[in-house]
């Protein structure tokens, strides 16, 4: 397996993110909500970094991969409103009665609390059902919060909301 | 028929599902859209009893008479327009092209108090800012995190408060002048400019493949359906396959699937993805295959593509006997790169370079982007093939660098100190991305020092120049 495997597969592994750095260690995932930013390249790119609103991610140069402090990360989800490669996640695998991820979503019809969704992982294996928890929008980009069965926080990295 | 005001001909005959325009002279094979942006022979219709009439750039209005078009045909013998009103135009700078670069560029003059007179052939400014919806990456002071055709709005809505900046929509440039004026004409006008500067920001034009039937109606650019779809709001297709990868392909993949198109596969030739892997993971959550080492064999259809047969390629890009798959699609949509758009500034006399980094024919220019023909600037994918952040940067750098020239004390030293910076970001920062090696390849073999310019006067004196 080559560095950037990824990049024949258009999906990431968590294995690769963890090389990469961009998973937060075991004891932090378990504390409470954390943002995951699957961003593995250098695009010339830092809206993520102003508009954190706990200073918790950095970056030295607009070209450098996104650095996330996992300490002062609240898990707020904005740098899941603002990424423009819709690449932010928060994950929430402190509960024992579930996960929680936060996702972009864009598209029609707009999720809504409560709703049932389908859960897709990052090739889009149809791998379960969850419950819309809640939803915000910014610049037509909506966060939105599922629950999802317990041990699959790392895994579902899309919904589908289906024609109500 | 019924059309929304503020569409184009092409647009609203499109979305009554009337999708080919013309047939071609020799075969009389029909012709549906292709660029969309002006840039093809595609959308040719009679408009008025004209023929060659490009629709895609022609706003509807009550009472045109549209009528589809066998091959070529004649103009019609009696003037259609009876009086032509001839204006004459000094201005400090000329700006073609109302995209990312010749907007910023716009903005900057206009504020430093400079005239400045921008000309776009569309009936709006915005160029292909006004198709983008997604949200745009780089800084926020670059626009970053807004959509593209938010951009485009918060450019012009700061232009209109502008008292020196004169606007000339659905206007062509047709021609340089000796004595350096410009003239361009827009329907029952013609002008005749003479500006200080000039800067030829023209923007590019989607490449082409060749392969069995290409010329059928729902064989297009992907800009072109971005255009349908994302500018005027018209479902392009109900299947479709992207032939192509970069980031344009995966884009388009993804703004389909936003439309409720279904989105077969994006194939691409190459081994690997070709675009940023971030627009790749995007789709590939929503389940669009992508095909590497695969490419488009051919499509079939009667009067409009019904189906396309992609085929695996080995390691020397020959077809693998065999390896064949069929999709049922109307859409087949090729997104292979873009080639600029530089017919203006090669008739103008400037000295052009072959340069595959930046998808083809480029002026050489210097690090302020002057080319060979004095105070003629290029900018944006007119200057090789980038995106639009790149543009935007491209467009502020040649306006720094007219107005250091143009202003003089405190005004020209800001303008230098501002030029400097942009060029700083622009070659030290930004361009440093691995991801954008190949172009910034090709803009350092496309720019020239100010002596070998100079040189390069000497020796190919241009024909014209400003000033």
């Amino acid at each position: 397996m080559s560095d950037t495997d990824y990049r024949r597969r258009g999906y990431i592994e968590i294995e690769e993110l963890k090389k990469l750095g961009l998973i937060p260690p075991k004891d932090r995932l378990e504390k409470g909500p954390v943002a995951i930013l699957e961003c593995p390249e250098q695009i010339p790119c830092n809206i993520c970094v102003p508009f954190c609103p706990t200073k918790a991610i950095q970056m030295e140069r607009i070209i450098d991969i996104p650095r996330v402090d996992w300490n002062k990360c609240t898990g707020c989800g904005v740098c899941v409103a603002v990424c423009p490669g819709l690449a932010a996640f928060v994950v929430d695998l402190s509960k024992p009665e579930a996960d929680y991820v936060t996702l972009p979503y864009e598209f029609l019809p707009a999720p809504v609390k409560g709703d049932s969704v389908v859960l897709l992982n990052r090739r889009s294996e149809r791998i379960g059902v969850g419950e819309v928890i809640r939803v915000w929008e910014r610049n037509k980009t909506y966060v939105v919060t599922v629950k999802v069965p317990k041990g699959f926080g790392m895994e579902v990295r899309g919904i589908w909301v289906e024609r109500r | 028929m019924e059309a929304y005001e503020g569409e184009s001909i092409a647009i609203a005959l499109y979305a009554i599902g009337i999708d080919v325009f013309s047939w071609s002279p020799k075969l009389g094979r029909p012709r549906g859209p292709l660029c969309m942006i002006g840039k093809c022979s595609s959308c040719f219709m009679i408009v008025d009893g004209v023929p060659n009439t490009k629709t895609c750039r022609f706003p509807v209005r009550e009472g045109l008479r549209v009528e589809r078009q066998r091959g070529r045909s004649t103009p019609p013998p009696e003037p259609i327009i009876d009086e032509v009103e001839s204006l004459e135009i000094k201005t400090d700078v000329l700006i073609i092209g109302g995209g990312p670069a010749g907007l910023e560029a716009a903005s900057i003059l206009s504020k430093s108090g400079l005239s400045v007179v921008i000309v776009d052939e569309h009936f709006k400014l915005g160029g292909q800012l006004l198709k983008q919806t997604h949200k745009f990456f780089g800084s926020v002071d670059l626009f970053g995190g807004m959509r593209g055709f938010q951009i485009a709005e918060a450019y012009v809505k700061n232009l209109l408060s502008q008292p020196n900046i004169r606007v000339l929509t659905e206007t062509v440039v047709y021609g340089v002048f000796r004595g350096g004026v410009v003239s361009a004409v827009s329907p029952g006008k013609h002008y005749l400019i003479k500006p200080r500067a000039v800067i030829a920001a023209t923007g590019a034009q989607e490449r082409l493949l060749e392969f069995p039937n290409n010329d059928l109606p729902g064989v297009m650019g992907a800009g072109g359906a971005q255009t349908i779809m994302n500018e005027y709001g018209v479902k392009p297709g109900e299947r479709a396959l992207v032939v192509g990868s970069g980031n344009v392909g995966l884009i388009i993949a993804y703004q389909l699937l936003q439309a409720g198109v279904r989105v077969e596969a994006i194939v691409e030739i190459l081994i690997e993805i070709g675009g940023w892997f971030v627009h790749a993971a995007k789709i590939r959550r929503y389940g669009v295959p992508i095909l590497t080492g695969h490419t488009i064999k051919y499509v079939v259809g009667d009067s409009r593509v019904e189906k396309a047969v992609v085929v695996a390629v080995d390691d020397k890009f020959n077809p693998i006997p065999g390896s064949e798959r069929e999709y049922n699609v109307d859409l087949v949509l090729l997104a292979i790169g873009l080639e600029p758009d530089t017919r203006l500034h090669a008739q103008v006399g400037a000295l052009m370079k072959y340069i595959p980094e930046l998808g083809g024919l480029v002026p050489l220019r210097t690090r302020e982007l002057e080319t060979t023909v004095r105070n003629l600037y290029v900018a944006g994918d007119s200057s090789g093939i980038e995106e639009a952040t790149t543009a935007i940067l491209e467009g502020r750098i040649a306006a720094y660098s007219i107005v250091s020239k143009y202003s003089d004390g405190e005004k020209a030293i800001a303008a230098e100190m501002e030029l400097d910076k942009a060029l700083k970001f622009l070659w030290d920062e930004y361009r440093s991305s691995p991801l954008l090696s190949r172009a910034r390849r090709g803009k350092e073999l496309a720019t020239v020092s100010k002596e070998e310019m100079e040189e390069l006067r000497r020796k190919y004196p241009p024909p014209v120049e400003f000033g």
